[in-house]
Formats: structure tokens, sequence, C-alpha cells
């Protein structure tokens, strides 16, 4: 297929994606603690949604009619959302520094209950966000909304029971305007998902459950991202939803961070901040 | 003491399917979803005539929880409806993260509720529900007590933003509020003014409650029926001030003592008005199988346990 793509989208996705990992190592430096790990893994999905792929308004309505609608389900990684919204438009980006502390709107986990625009869910208990993201997909249908519902999973977060029963469900019911992602990065608490409790065949699970499954191999190329969410929003509306399952490495692209699974829950040090910030460069000023 | 005539006995889940059905006929942002239970929900008249807005989401309590929380977004106004123990116990966690904390328009229907589900046993017969649904911020905690108040509980829910937990049951008890009643959510409702005991009453209790009145006035007491149709929020001023009058109060659940109305009772007047209060429940056990009538009498849950709750309260003041 064609993409809708050019090189000067791509540098410039790269720009706000090397900006959000920034954001994304201060914010946890800042309040130490925190997920960076999976949230530098999953920014160019994220930066590649809100800044190119999706219809969507930093006027921030709950009911997000004719916008096409993103769902965090492992909220863990709630800095790259809080990033991306805020360098999207959604809130002042200063706002930034107060994640994970007293007061603040950017709470651990996302939650709707201090009212910060763009998060429409609380997220954080995994396995519940392909339940909320095929009832608004739904709900879209019913509405004669043809916009996408969009929601990123973890991949550890594959082996919640309420997944599988949600997986059975979307295509059951022909819900074809939401694509699943699965942040696909081998990478949970305890060690990588093989030891942990192996995915095996993950693509397949989903295609039995009747799936459309795309795999992409370079989920940290932007024009790779790129070109899988509009392969799969091409997939979509023909009757069954799309999974893509999105390659990514927790931590990309910190040397340090990159290649063990030690960075999922941990912030950086002093120390380690600096070399971080020295790996991604600044290009919309720092908050 | 007053009568409370009525003319057919009707089980409250019926007057759920009749609310909700009505709702589908006046409300086009309403929708239903169900885990398999369709028939003993009385959602099915719902189904039949408004098939593209009801979703039959399988035995599987959780998503549909999901599903439903999802489906708010953008304004429909789901009800979910199974047996209270698979909407609660089963689903705690989806119901908090998805629903309560997240501030969602979700109308869970529960039936099925308490003893009176009857010969399946204990693993179906739910008896903290209340407590459960009662904790959660932003929750309402409603339990009609018959099929005219569970129908008008149900269209009340529907208007009321927010999430909502109704609870009620299967077996049939006297039809005897009005068919035309609104339904103020929060709202007690005063059934007989007495001056020697109250009696807070809830769901199925009611019917016990108005039949302890006429033993307890058999006696020469004068009891105080009051109809706690929502839990939470609580009716505070009503509950302070029947206490003031009475001076003893009886409370009367389907329910564990742990975390039901008589706990939420209790709580209000030790803070406010410490009063004697003696409880009819279930006493911090499982239930079995019976029919209903055997172990609403096994379980110390009939008027004649409100009568003796009663006296000794009044004895206490």
């Amino acid at each position: 297929m064609s993409f809708n793509i050019t090189d000067e989208e791509v540098k410039k996705l790269e720009d706000v994606a090397s900006q959000v990992r920034r954001d994304i190592l201060r914010m946890v430096h800042g309040c130490g603690s925190g997920h960076p790990g999976g949230a530098l893994g999953c920014t160019d999905l994220l930066v590649a949604l809100y800044f190119k792929e999706m219809t969507h308004n930093p006027e921030f309505s709950m009911d997000g009619k004719d916008e096409d609608l993103f769902f965090l389900s492992n909220g863990h990684i709630s800095a790259v959302l809080y990033s991306t919204l805020a360098r999207a438009g959604y809130f002042p980006v200063p706002e930034l520094a107060t994640h994970r502390k007293i007061n603040s709107r950017l709470q651990g986990h996302p939650a709707t209950e201090e009212g910060l625009p763009g998060i429409r869910m609380a997220s954080g208990s995994l396995g519940q966000g392909l339940s909320v993201a095929a009832g608004a997909a739904q709900t879209k249908k019913l509405n004669g909304d043809d916009k996408f519902v969009y929601v990123l999973m973890g991949d550890g977060e594959q082996q919640e029971g309420q997944i599988w029963e949600a997986a059975m469900y979307a295509p059951h019911n022909k819900v074809d305007n939401l694509i699943g992602f699965v942040d696909y990065n081998n990478a949970q608490i305890d060690g990588s998902t093989d030891e942990v409790l192996n995915l095996l065949d993950l693509g397949a699970k989903y295609k039995a459950f009747g799936w459309h499954v795309i795999t992409c191999e370079k989920g940290n190329d932007m024009k790779t991202v790129l070109e899988t969410i509009q392969e799969a929003k091409a997939a979509s509306k023909q009757g069954t939803p799309v999974m893509v399952l999105l390659k990514t490495e927790m931590g990309h692209p910190i040397d340090f961070m990159v290649g063990t699974h030690k960075w999922h829950g941990q912030a950086p040090n002093d120390e380690q901040l600096a070399s971080a910030l020295g790996q991604v460069k600044e290009t919309l000023g720092d908050y | 003491m007053k009568d409370f005539p009525y003319t057919e006995k009707k089980d409250t889940r019926s007057g759920f399917g009749a609310g909700l059905h009505e709702l589908g006929k006046t409300n086009p942002n309403v929708v239903g979803l169900c885990a398999d239970l369709t028939p003993s929900l009385k959602m099915d008249a719902f189904a039949k005539d408004f098939p593209e807005r009801f979703f039959q989401v399988g035995i599987a309590e959780a998503n549909m929880i999901g599903l439903a929380a999802g489906m708010t977004i953008g304004g429909k106004i789901p009800f979910t409806g199974t047996f209270a123990n698979f909407t609660t116990s089963r689903v705690f966690d989806q119901i908090r993260q998805s629903v309560s904390y997240s501030g969602k328009n979700v109308k869970i229907a529960a039936s099925h509720s308490g003893l009176t589900l009857g010969e399946d046993g204990a693993t179906h017969q739910v008896l903290e529900d209340i407590g459960m649904m009662k904790m959660l911020p932003h929750m309402t905690v409603i339990n009609p007590c018959d099929f005219n108040q569970t129908k008008a509980a149900t269209i009340a829910a529907a208007e009321h933003d927010g999430p909502v937990y109704l609870r009620f049951g299967r077996p049939s008890v006297p039809n005897f509020t009005p068919a035309d009643q609104k339904f103020e959510i929060g709202k007690a409702l005063m059934l007989n003014e007495g001056k020697d005991v109250t009696i807070f009453a809830t769901g199925h209790m009611v019917w016990e409650a108005i039949e302890a009145g006429h033993i307890l006035a058999e006696k020469g007491i004068d009891a105080e029926i009051v109809n706690i149709h929502t839990i939470k929020p609580l009716d505070v001023e009503a509950v302070i001030a029947s206490a003031k009058k009475t001076g003893a109060v009886v409370t009367a659940e389907e329910h564990q003592i742990n975390g039901g109305l008589g706990e939420s009772i209790s709580g209000v007047l030790s803070r406010e008005l410490p009063t004697p209060v003696e409880f009819v429940a279930v006493m911090d056990t499982f239930g079995e199988s019976g029919t209903p009538a055997q172990l609403m009498e096994k379980y110390g849950l009939k008027a004649e346990n409100i009568v003796e709750k009663a006296l000794k309260a009044i004895g206490r003041k």
C-alpha cells in the first residue's frame, strides 16, 4: 500500500519524540519514581498518533464526538501520555513538573478525578482498557461517528484474564473501528515475559480470536510506526477489529536502559539523568 | 398501624425489566448489557424491542463493566445486568477503577441479591454487595422494596448523572407502593408514623417490617416504619429525626450485618444522636440452599425477628 508520509513529517515527529523523551526522563527524575522504560519505548507511537494520525481536539471534551479516541490501558507509562498531551496543547507544559506529586492533576496513573484534559478513563489496574475501548467504539457506531478508537496495552498485561474476555467480544460484535496496540517489548517487572508467563505466539492467539493482526518489527522507528498505523486504519472497518503487535525496546534509546527490564519502574539518579539527557536532544524547550 | 393493601405479589426484578423497557421507549441513550442472564434479569423485552441497543456480552462480567464504562463516552447510559454476586465481588476492581473512580454514568443492575435467591445456595447468595458498593466514592446504592418501586428506581437511575448500584431480587413480594410514584434518590420514605421504636428497613425487608409493625401494634407498641430505599446517599436528616422521636431503632436488611444498612445508620447515630440500635441481618455467616421462606426464617430475617429486636431496643432506652 502507499503511505501518506513525507520525510519532513518524519523529521518533525522525531523531534517531538525526542522532546517527549526528555520530558519523561525529567518527570520521573523529578519525583524520584515512575515507569520510564515503557514510556520511552512507546513514545514514537504516541507522538505518531497525536501529532499526525489522530483527529483530535486539545479543547478537550469527555465525549470526544467526531474525534479519534486514545485509551492507555497500561497506565503506569503515564509519563509518555502526559508529555504527549501537554506538547499537543491539552494543558500547559510546565504542569509536567507536578507529575506524581501532591495536589497534581498528573497522578501516578492516569485519572479523570482531577479533571486533567485528555484523560477519559482511569487506568493502572491492568487489563481493563481493551473493554473500555471496545465500549467507546460501539458508542461511536451507535452515534454514527466514523472515527477510530485506539488502545495501548502492555505485553505483560496480556496475562490478565479480562483482556481475553474483550478479545472474544470485539470480533464477535464486529467492533471494526477499534485498533489495539500491544507494547511488545518482552519485559515486565519480574523479568522477560518469556520467563514470567510466556505469551507464546500472541499474534496467533489474537488471530484465533478473530482479530486482524499486524506485527510491526520496528516500533521505535517513526516512519515504520506511521506506516503501521496507516496500515491498521486501512485494514479497519471491514468487519474485524485490528491488533498491532508493536515491537519496541523498553528504555529506547537510552544506552543504559535498553536490553533489561530493570528500568520498568525505576527513576534515574542525577548522574543517570545527565547521561540520558545527553542522548536525546532538546527540540521544543524543556519545561 | 396503617394498612398497606396490595392486589398482587410480584418480583422486583420484573420491576427492573419494566423500567428498562420504559426507558427504551423514552430515552434513546439508554443501552442494556447482559452477561447471559437476560430472562433472569427480565431484560428480554428490552432486548427484543431495542436490539440495536442491547449487547449480549456472554459470561464475561469484567468485560461487561469495562464495556459499559466505555459506552458512556459519547453519551450512552448503560445498564449492566447480571446476578448481584457476579456484578460486585467478581468485578469489584473493574467497578472501582473504570466506573467509580472514572466517574462514569453506568447503572449496575443486580438481581438475585441476598438469601431469597434460594436453592442455588451460598455461591450465588451475595450478602456483602451493599457494603462493597457503598464504600466506593461517587457510587449511589439503591435497594427498592417492590415491583413498582423498582420500576420507578430504574427510571430515576437513568435520570441521575453518575454511577448507580441498583439491587433487587428474585422472589415475589407484595406490590404495595403506588404505580405512579416518583422515585427520589436519597429520600427516606415514611411508611408509618410511630412513637415507640423506629424500624429502618430496605429491600424485601420493608414488607417484613410492615408485618412486624402490625404484630407490635397488637402488643400496644407504636412502631415508626421507614423505607430506606437509598442506602447511599443516606437520608441522614430523616434517620436522625425519627431516632430523636422514638429513641430506639431497629434496622432490617437482607445482607450481612457488616457493611450494610444497619452499619450506615448506627454510624450516623453514634456521631449525631447516640441511640440504642438493634440489627436484623445475616450475622457474619454464609447462606445455604433452601426455599426463600426457609432461608429467611433460618437466618432470622422475618417479621418476628424484627419484633424481637424492637422489644430489645425499647428495653435499652
